[in-house]
């Protein structure tokens, strides 16, 4: 129930900020919508991922928006002609994905295969054979470890890029980029 | 019909990936699509949790006092997930810089017209 | 901002908790929800927080931009490293059994230092974009 509502609450939020044209605003809608969607996280017992969530989505990038709305400015121009294709376009997405999710299992189905392939194992063995209650981050860092090691160095060449990006050159003003 | 309130999950997850999907096709603002496709990707997050949810269960943090756990595998493949995620944001911030500092401009169609007429006299 | 009494006070007094509270939520990760990438960021945005409050400039001579820059690369060498120790240690790379006298220990061991990797890279490239953002001039 409360999921349901919580949901409905984001609909409605991510509608506003379809329409907005004022950016600050919709840097804000965005990261309300963030913290609605650490909320339902937590709801559907992902608190790790909610933690990430809240902190990545509602923090760190509501952050970089802002400072690059300063370096940027910050109004949405009137498109110039109605943007009927894209409309279309999503329209028909939508459609084929509503009739996809008619096959999914019921929520929350103890027997759906999502749960009676893999996980048993994992939730058995995990404490045992890493000695962490935790069972994603014994997954995380144990069982999928080079998953880490690859997202980690992710991180790096995100890290590495920005620099690139947005290194002053030591050279006069004058010269340019 | 018990089927269907559940199914409602499903449909609101498809209703933001839509939203996402047409803020970065339909809008020509630079920051705006980068903000689309963060709400597309948060949508799909949702997609992959969903369904590892089970009424009555808790955490996946083991514990004497619970039998019943959620799904922990869709959380492991949404964390890294989510770190990509703001990595992908933050490279595509900086580029809207660069370019806003050598066209003037972060409107799609703006762009577009400044490269169409310098393009011819180069 | 720094002129802000209320700014100020808050801030110094939630900076030092804040550090804390990732650090916890580092270490407790094994336990509760938790764990590298969290406790990275939340590091991040105790520096953040802090040169929000009193400026660019002194965050910068608190954490200066070497320091922040050696971080990024210092994560993910010591992840690597770990999977090397394995390596040298006899059995296959990111093998966590051989780090320890015992498997489950080594587990332990292993997962301690690919946490420790992951918040250091996480925390350094946060903080790195921050200052790239908030240190360049707008133009025009």
């Amino acid at each position: 129930m409360i999921v349901q509502t919580l949901l409905t609450l984001m609909a409605v939020v991510v509608l506003a900020l379809v329409v907005q044209r004022n950016l600050f605003s919709v840097v804000v809608l965005a990261g309300i919508y963030s913290f609605l969607m650490a909320t339902v996280l937590v709801a559907l017992d992902a608190v790790d991922v909610a933690m990430t969530e809240a902190s990545v989505g509602a923090g760190i990038s509501t952050v970089l928006l802002l400072g690059a709305l300063y370096l940027c400015g910050g109004e949405e121009a009137k498109p110039l002609t109605r943007p009927w294709l894209p409309l279309v376009v999503t329209l028909v997405i939508v459609g084929a994905l509503v009739y996809g999710t008619l096959g999914l299992p019921a929520f929350s189905d103890p027997q759906a295969p999502i749960h009676t392939h893999v996980v048993p194992r994992y939730l058995s063995g995990a404490l045992a054979e890493t000695g962490v209650p935790n069972v994603v981050t014994a997954v995380l860092a144990s069982y999928r470890g080079y998953d880490t090691l690859g997202e980690t160095v992710v991180v790096f060449t995100a890290g590495i890029g920005v620099i690139a990006l947005l290194r002053r050159a030591r050279r006069a003003k004058g010269e340019g980029a | 019909m018990a089927q269907l309130a559940g199914h409602y999950t499903y449909w609101v997850t498809v209703l933001l990936m839509a939203a996402g999907l047409y803020i970065l096709i339909a809008r020509g603002n630079l920051v705006k699509k980068l903000i689309g496709l963060s709400v597309f990707q948060t949508s799909v997050y949702l997609l992959y949790i969903a369904p590892g949810k089970l009424i009555g269960g808790t955490a996946p943090i083991v514990d004497a006092a619970f039998q019943v756990y959620s799904n922990p595998l869709p959380h492991v493949l949404i964390l890294t997930a989510i770190v990509v995620g703001i990595a992908t944001l933050a490279l595509g911030l900086a580029l809207v810089v660069r370019i806003r500092e050598a066209y003037g401009s972060i409107e799609e169609d703006e762009i577009i017209a400044a490269d169409a007429r310098d393009g011819d006299r180069e | 901002m720094k002129r802000e009494p209320v700014l100020r006070v808050v801030g110094k007094l939630l900076i030092p908790y804040m550090l804390m509270f990732a650090l916890y939520v580092q270490f407790h990760g094994d336990f509760g929800p938790g764990g590298g990438f969290q406790a990275g960021v939340v590091t991040a945005a105790a520096v953040i927080f802090y040169a929000l409050i009193f400026g660019l400039p002194a965050a910068r001579r608190v954490v200066p931009e070497a320091l922040v820059e050696t971080l990024v690369a210092l994560g993910a060498l010591v992840y690597m490293s770990v999977g090397f120790a394995g390596l040298l240690l006899g059995g296959n790379y990111l093998d966590y059994f051989v780090l320890a006298h015992d498997t489950v220990h080594g587990q332990e061991r292993g997962i301690f230092w690919v946490e420790i990797g992951v918040l250091i890279t996480v925390s350094g490239v946060m903080l790195k974009i921050f200052y790239m953002f908030a240190g360049r001039r707008r133009e025009g």
